[in-house]
C-alpha cells in the first residue's frame, strides 16, 4: 500500500491551511535560518575553531551556561516550592501571586534588565545592604546569575504545577496508612511523580537563560574576560563588522546547547521509562517542551 | 428515503473495519446496527453520513450513488454519540443553526425559524430550557436538543452514533420509547447504532447484527433473536449455553468428545426434570439458586465439570421443589447447531 | 460517589484539593514553606516590578509625563507600535491557519512542523537578529542585489519588522494548538452535516470556541512584539529618531543616567506585561468555569 501523506477528512480548508503555514514558516524561520549554516560554511576549519575557541569566546561560555546552569537550579529548587504551596496551601492574595508567575514571560527584557540593575545597584533596594555585607551584585557574576534565575522563574513552577494539581490523593493517603511521615510520603512518593515535569521546567529555564540578552546586559557589567554573555560576544563581533566571527561563535552555542538538552532529555526519558510510566511532557525538543507553559491546555 | 450500501471496504492501516458490506435499507423503517465494539457498525454509519469516506464500494440514496457527495450536500441528520452541542449557542441557538446557515435564498425568515424551533422544542418537552446553554443541560436532555437539531433542516435520513451510550439505566429507558414513538410520528428513515441488544430488539423494525467489519445477520427482531444465522449472532444476542456434539440421523446428541457441531441453548430453553426423557440430555448437580426475580436462575455443573445456566418459571421451580447440590437431569427444548467450521 | 467526587478535584486541580490530617503538615511547616515562596516571589517578581513604578514616579507625576514629550521617545512608540501592528496580525493569521491544520487533520510529518514552528523559542534572540543580518546584510546573502535595487532592510524598519515577526511567530500558533486540540472534530462535523459551508463552520463553530486561547495568544504576542530586545538591537542600527523601537530607546535613556525618562517608558510596557497577565488570569477562570459547568452538568444527568 502507498503511503498516504494525509487522511481523508470532511473538514475543509486543509490544503489551504497547511499551505499558508509552510509557505509562511519557509519566509520568516527556514531560509533565514539556513543563512547562518551557509555563513559558516564559508570559514575554514582552523579559522571556525581559531574563533570559537579563543579565550575570550571560552570565557564567555563559562559564564552564559555556568550562571544558567545555577539559575536553573535555583528554579528548580524554588520552583518546585513556590508550585506546591500554591496547588496545596491557602493564604491571602494566592491568585495575585499565582498570576505574577508569568511576568517574566510578559515582562520585556530590556524593563527587566533595568529594574533588575536598579534594585541590585550599590544604593539600590537591595544592592545596599547586600552592600554592607560585602555583597556586590551589579556588575558581577552574581548580577548575571540572579537576572537569568529571573527569566526562568515560571518554568519549573508551570510544569510542576498541573502534575501535582493532578496527583491524585489516595497515593498519599495510602502512603500515611503505611506508616510513612510526611516527609518519607514527599521524597518517596510525590517526588518521583513530579520529576520529570520538574526536570523539563529545568531543562527550559536553563535554554532561555542560554539565550537571554536584555535583562543581563544593564545588570552584568560586560567585562571581556569576567562578565561578558556570550550573546553581548555575537553582538560585539557584528559591531566590528566580523560577521563570520559572530556566525561562528552563534553556531557553536546552538550546537553546544543542543546537545546539552538533548542529553537532559535522555535522561528525563530513561527516569520516566524507569517507572514505566509515559511522561505527560513532550520533551523532544527544546520549543517542543515550551508548551505546558505556553498553552493553558493542560490541566489548568 | 430508502438508502442502499453496496460493497463498502475501510481499512485503518491494517485492520479492516469494514469488510465488503452490503446493506438495504428500506423507506420509512428504524434499522439498529448492532454489534460489539470494534465491528465497524459506527464506522458505516459514518461513511452513509459522508463524515468517512470508503476505500472502496458506494452508498445509495433512494438508487442514485451519492458516494462522492459531501456530508453538507447529503441533507442527512446526524445525531453524534456525545451530542456535539455547540457549547457557546443557546438551546434555541443550537436547533436555529442548520436553518441559518442556509444560503440566502433558501434561508427560512426569523419568523418561520422561530416558530420551526419551538415547534421541535415541543416535540422534545424543553420548552422551557430554549435560554439555557449545553453545559446547564442533563444528559438526556443534551441527547434531546441533539436530536431536535439534527430534525430541524428536515433531512431524508435520519442517523444515530449511540444514542443512548453514555446515559444511565433509566433515562435510557425512557429515551428509547420515546424514539420509538417519535419515528412512528415522523416516519423518517433512521439507523441507530448500538452495542446494546436489548436496545436494538425493543427499539428497531429492523436489525442488523455486526462483527469484525461485516454483517452477520440482517432481519426482524424476532428473526435475530429466534433465528440466529451463525452462532456470533446466537451468542451476541442473549445469555446462552455452549455445549459440542453430533447430529445423527437428524438427532442432536451432546457428546463433549466430539468436536464436529457447536450446540447452543438459551437458559429459559433448558428444562430441569428428575427423570431423563428423549434421546438428548445430560446430568448435571445444582450449585446455586436464585429465585429473586420473575424467573428463577440455576447455576448447575455438568457431569464434564461445565458450569450451565439453566432458567425457569417460579410455577416450574415451586413444582420441583429444587435444593441445592442435588442430581438433576437436563433437557434441552431447543437446540441451535452450527457447524464448526470458519464461520459456521 | 467516590469516583465522582475524585474526579471533580481532579478537573479543578488548583483550588479543590482538600487536605485531610494525614495527608497535610504541621502548622508551622505550612506557614514556613508559604514565607519562604513568598519571600522568593517578592524578591524576584515584585521588587523588580516595584522599582519600575517607583523610579518613573520619583520626580512626580510631571516628571513623568515630561518624558513623554521627548519627539524620539514619541518617534520609538510609533515605530514600536507599527512593528507590532505587522507583526501580530500576521502571527495571528499564520496561528490559526497552522492551528486548524495541525489540530484538525492527521497527516505525515505533523510533529516535525510543530518542532520547525517552535524553533524560533530555542534561538537566543541575538541569533534571531543574526539570521536577518546574515539574509539581508551588507556582506550577506542578498545584501548585494538589495544595495544594488536601494532597499534596505537591515539597520531599516523592514528589518526590525522581519526580527519581531520572527521571535514572536510561535506564540498565537502555541496558544491554539492545543486547544484545538482538545476540543476534537465533533463540532466541525456536527455544522457540516447541519449544511454549513467551511467559512461558516470555522466562524460561527470554531471561532468562539477558541477566543479566549486567541485573545490570550494574540495578547502575548503583542506583548513580546512590543517588548523584544536583542533581536531588534541586532537588525535595527539605533538610529535615534528613525530605527529605534521603545525597549532600545530605554537602552539609550538609561545609559545617559535619563533614569526617570527610561521607566517611564519602561512603565508602559510594565502596564502591558501586567495587562497580558489579567488576560492569562481571565481566560484561565473562564475555561475552569466551563470545567465546572460541565461537571454540573454531568453530575445531573447521573441523578
Amino acid at each position: 500500500m502507498a503511503v498516504i501523506f494525509k487522511q481523508k477528512s470532511i473538514l475543509p480548508g486543509f490544503g489551504l491551511a497547511l499551505g499558508f503555514t509552510m509557505f509562511y514558516l519557509s519566509l520568516i524561520v527556514l531560509i533565514p535560518l539556513s543563512a547562518t549554516f551557509w555563513k559558516t560554511s564559508t570559514l575554514t576549519w582552523h579559522q571556525f575553531w581559531h574563533v570559537v575557541a579563543s579565550p575570550r569566546a571560552m570565557a564567555s561560555y563559562r559564564l552564559s551556561f555556568g550562571a544558567s546552569l545555577i539559575g536553573a537550579f535555583i528554579n528548580l529548587f524554588f520552583g518546585v516550592l513556590v508550585a506546591w504551596v500554591l496547588v496545596r496551601y491557602s493564604f491571602p492574595l494566592k491568585r495575585l501571586f499565582d498570576s505574577l508567575i508569568d511576568l517574566p514571560f510578559a515582562l520585556p527584557t530590556a524593563v527587566a534588565g533595568i529594574a533588575l540593575t536598579t534594585v541590585y545597584a550599590p544604593n539600590g533596594w537591595l544592592g545596599r545592604p547586600l552592600e554592607s555585607i560585602g555583597v556586590h551584585a551589579a556588575y558581577t557574576r552574581l548580577g548575571v546569575t540572579i537576572a537569568l534565575t529571573f527569566i526562568g522563574l515560571p518554568f519549573v513552577v508551570r510544569t510542576v504545577q498541573p502534575v501535582l494539581g493532578d496527583l491524585d490523593k489516595e497515593l498519599e493517603e495510602a502512603a500515611a496508612s503505611l506508616g510513612a511521615g510526611r516527609w518519607q510520603t514527599f521524597t518517596r512518593v510525590l517526588l518521583p511523580a513530579i520529576l520529570p515535569a520538574a526536570i523539563t521546567g529545568f531543562t527550559m529555564a536553563f535554554a532561555r537563560a542560554v539565550g537571554e540578552y536584555g535583562s543581563v546586559i544593564f545588570i552584568a557589567g560586560n567585562m571581556p574576560m569576567r562578565t561578558e554573555i556570550t550573546p553581548l560576544l555575537i553582538i560585539t563581533r557584528l559591531q566590528e563588522y566580523d560577521y563570520a566571527g559572530a556566525t561562528a561563535i552563534a553556531v557553536a552555542m546552538l550546537v553546544v546547547s543542543f546537545v546539552l538538552l538533548l542529553a537532559i532529555n535522555l535522561l528525563q526519558r530513561w527516569s520516566s521509562g524507569r517507572r514505566g510510566r509515559e511522561s505527560s511532557q513532550e520533551s523532544a525538543f527544546l520549543g517542543a517542551t515550551l508548551k505546558p507553559v505556553l498553552g493553558r491546555g493542560e490541566g489548568q | 428515503m430508502s438508502i442502499e450500501v453496496r460493497g463498502i471496504t475501510k481499512r485503518f492501516g491494517q485492520f479492516a473495519a469494514l469488510d465488503n458490506v452490503d446493506l438495504d435499507i428500506p423507506d420509512g423503517q428504524l434499522v439498529a446496527l448492532l454489534g460489539p465494539s470494534g465491528s465497524g457498525k459506527t464506522t458505516l454509519l459514518r461513511i452513509i453520513a459522508g463524515l468517512e469516506f470508503a476505500d472502496c464500494g458506494t452508498v445509495q440514496f433512494d438508487g442514485k450513488d451519492i458516494s462522492d457527495r459531501t456530508a453538507r450536500e447529503r441533507r442527512v441528520g446526524f445525531v453524534f454519540q456525545h451530542y456535539a452541542l455547540f457549547r457557546h449557542m443557546t438551546v434555541f441557538e443550537n436547533i436555529a443553526f442548520g436553518l441559518r446557515v442556509r444560503p440566502r435564498k433558501f434561508r427560512p425568515s426569523e419568523e418561520q425559524i422561530r416558530a420551526k424551533v419551538e415547534e421541535l422544542l415541543r416535540l422534545i418537552q424543553l420548552q422551557n430550557q430554549a435560554r439555557r446553554y449545553p453545559s446547564q443541560l442533563s444528559g438526556g436532555q443534551r441527547q434531546r436538543v441533539a436530536l431536535a437539531r439534527a430534525l430541524a433542516v428536515e433531512p431524508s435520513v435520519l442517523l444515530l452514533d449511540e444514542p443512548f451510550g453514555s446515559l444511565d439505566a433509566k433515562v435510557r429507558q425512557e429515551l428509547r420509547r420515546w424514539l420509538r414513538q417519535l419515528h412512528d410520528e415522523v416516519h423518517i428513515t433512521s439507523v441507530f447504532v448500538t452495542h446494546d441488544q436489548e436496545e436494538a430488539l425493543e427499539v428497531a423494525d429492523r436489525v442488523a447484527v455486526m462483527n469484525e467489519g461485516r454483517i452477520e445477520q440482517v432481519g426482524s427482531p424476532d428473526d435475530v433473536y429466534n433465528h440466529p444465522a451463525s452462532s456470533f449472532v446466537y451468542n451476541f444476542l442473549g445469555n446462552v449455553n455452549l455445549f459440542h456434539g453430533r447430529v445423527d440421523d437428524g438427532t442432536t446428541y451432546i457428546d463433549e468428545s466430539a468436536s464436529g457441531h457447536l450446540l447452543f441453548v438459551r437458559p429459559h430453553l433448558l428444562e430441569i426434570a428428575r427423570q431423563p426423557s428423549g434421546p438428548t440430555y445430560f446430568r448435571a448437580t445444582t450449585k446455586h439458586i436464585n429465585s429473586a426475580g420473575p424467573l428463577v436462575k440455576v447455576e448447575a455443573v455438568t457431569e464434564w465439570g461445565a458450569p450451565v445456566h439453566v432458567e425457569l418459571s417460579q410455577e416450574r421451580f415451586h413444582a420441583l421443589q429444587l435444593v441445592k447440590d442435588e442430581a438433576v437431569f437436563i433437557i434441552p427444548k431447543d437446540i441451535a447447531v452450527f457447524e464448526k467450521s470458519g464461520n459456521s | 460517589m467516590a469516583g465522582s467526587i475524585s474526579s471533580t478535584i481532579r478537573s479543578v486541580p488548583a483550588s479543590g484539593f482538600v487536605a485531610s490530617k494525614a495527608t497535610s503538615e504541621p502548622a508551622i511547616v505550612r506557614w514556613l514553606l508559604i514565607a519562604t515562596a513568598v519571600l522568593f516571589l517578592g524578591v524576584f517578581l515584585f521588587l523588580p516590578l516595584a522599582v519600575v513604578f517607583f523610579t518613573a514616579f520619583h520626580k512626580g507625576v510631571a516628571g513623568y509625563l515630561r518624558a513623554f514629550q521627548d519627539p524620539d521617545t514619541l518617534a520609538a512608540i510609533r515605530l514600536t507600535l507599527l512593528a507590532a501592528g505587522i507583526a501580530v496580525p500576521l502571527n495571528m493569521v499564520f496561528g490559526v491557519a497552522a492551528a486548524w491544520a495541525i489540530g484538525k487533520f492527521e497527516f505525515v510529518g505533523k510533529s516535525l512542523l510543530i518542532t520547525l514552528i517552535d524553533l524560533p523559542f530555542s534561538v537566543s534572540p541575538v541569533v534571531s537578529g543574526l539570521i536577518y543580518v546574515l539574509l539581508f546584510g551588507l556582506q550577506g546573502l542578498l545584501g548585494p542585489w538589495l544595495i544594488a535595487h536601494g532597499i534596505r532592510i537591515i539597520f531599516a524598519v523592514p528589518g526590525i519588522v522581519l526580527a519581531t515577526i520572527f521571535v514572536t511567530f510561535p506564540f498565537v500558533a502555541r496558544e491554539l494548538l492545543p486547544m484545538i486540540q482538545a476540543q476534537g472534530n465533533d463540532e466541525e462535523e456536527a455544522a457540516l452535516t447541519l449544511g454549513a459551508s467551511g467559512w461558516q463552520t470555522f466562524f460561527k463553530v470554531t471561532l468562539p470556541n477558541i477566543k479566549w486561547a486567541l485573545l490570550y495568544g494574540v495578547i502575548l504576542c503583542n506583548a513580546r512584539a512590543m517588548g523584544e530586545f536583542g533581536a531588534v538591537s541586532v537588525v535595527s542600527g539605533h538610529i535615534r529618531g528613525l530605527t529605534d523601537t521603545m525597549p532600545l530607546h530605554i537602552e539609550i535613556l538609561y545609559n545617559d543616567y535619563q533614569f526617570v525618562s527610561a521607566f517611564s517608558v519602561a512603565s508602559l510596557l510594565a502596564l502591558l506585561a501586567l495587562l497580558t497577565l489579567v488576560v492569562k488570569s481571565v481566560g484561565e477562570w473562564q475555561s475552569r468555569r466551563q470545567l465546572a459547568d460541565q461537571a454540573a452538568g454531568e453530575a445531573k444527568e447521573s441523578q
